[in-house]
């Protein structure tokens, strides 16, 4: 098992994880067409991460056209590559799949506020 | 035949270098010694008898220990090799070194063991309507003819005792071999459990 750990964190990146449920992120995602390399920008709000180690996977969810759609992403994928976070959310779940029975403004994630001592505390 | 005996490790998953996922078996491999040679004039064919995995001494019975002569330490897992294609002495050990070149291998083992089980797992036999009225079910209907041969024919399938038997996949692509920490890792699944001993071969049919 220690083998299998070794070559699993040769892959892992160092803190990919910058962001919580409930956030709504950009995923800088890696297109290889033929030779060329381009970057695609999903946005939309993180609704699930499952798993753990290499297999870890997030889930973002947004509305395009009126219609939800919903990547899966490996976090540890060397196509991703790197997250930013829009907005923070205020969620009480950790997964956040009634979204996806709500319309309008029932589908929305309130912002996280904290204020400026608790921000300090957060990030150390 | 170039083959090595190894352990199976496990399951795990790696990216290459365009982010795609591949789902591998991670086989360690023991350091396998030639114990012993069979040789036209003496045995009718040519091999190498290969072992790994050292036995510990307390549990080497004098007739079983007296077949590894002077130079090699008993070991557990002995296997022939027919026609090896790597020229080794008794004494000489090798590693995963010798299947550096190869890109798809064969992996025999000993499959989990499932217990008794019907036709439909056993088998792959289809089974009949859940509902609807019906009174058949996941069971294997009939195995014979009528009035003749009016006897059921020997090695029909039915139910029975389910793996635990050797087997062998074929044509696994070889991911990644590391020659510092000896072990290979190749795409899909092996026979067996996690720790099992199996035989990685160069590729019959490639």
């Amino acid at each position: 098992m220690e083998l299998i750990k070794e070559i699993e964190a040769e892959q892992l990146k160092e803190n990919p994880e910058n962001f919580r449920i409930g956030d709504t992120v950009k995923v800088h995602f890696k297109i290889i067409e033929g030779q060329t390399e381009r970057i695609q920008i999903f946005e939309g709000l993180v609704i699930a991460i499952n798993n753990t180690g290499i297999r870890k996977t997030f889930t973002v969810r947004k509305m395009s056209y009126g219609v939800g759609v919903e990547r899966i992403f490996p976090l540890h994928s060397p196509r991703v590559e790197r997250t930013d976070v829009v907005r923070r959310g205020r969620v009480r779940r950790a997964k956040l799949y009634y979204i996806r029975d709500r319309v309008g403004k029932a589908a929305k994630v309130p912002e996280l506020i904290r204020r400026k001592d608790q921000k300090k505390k957060a990030s150390n | 035949m170039l083959g090595l005996i190894g352990r199976k490790v496990g399951m795990t998953q790696v990216f290459d270098e365009r982010g795609v996922l591949t789902p591998v078996t991670v086989i360690k491999i023991e350091d396998n010694v030639v114990v012993a040679e069979r040789s036209e004039e003496k045995n009718g064919y040519e091999a190498k008898l290969i072992g790994a995995i050292d036995k510990k001494s307390k549990h080497v019975t004098k007739p079983y220990g007296g077949q590894f002569g002077e130079k090699v330490t008993p070991k557990v897992v002995l296997r022939e090799m027919r026609d090896f294609e790597v020229e080794v002495a008794v004494g000489d050990s090798f590693n995963v070194e010798i299947l550096k070149d190869l890109s798809f291998v064969d992996v025999e083992g000993t499959s989990k063991g499932k217990g008794y089980q019907g036709v439909m797992k056993r088998h792959g036999f289809g089974g009949g309507r859940a509902t609807h009225g019906s009174k058949f079910h996941r069971g294997l209907g009939g195995t014979g003819m009528a009035a003749t041969p009016s006897r059921t024919f020997k090695g029909t399938k039915m139910p029975g005792r389910m793996g635990g038997v050797r087997t062998s996949v074929q044509n696994l692509r070889v991911v990644k071999i590391d020659e510092e920490k000896q072990f290979l890792m190749v795409k899909g699944a092996v026979p067996g459990p996690n720790k099992g001993v199996v035989i990685v071969k160069k590729a019959k049919k490639k």
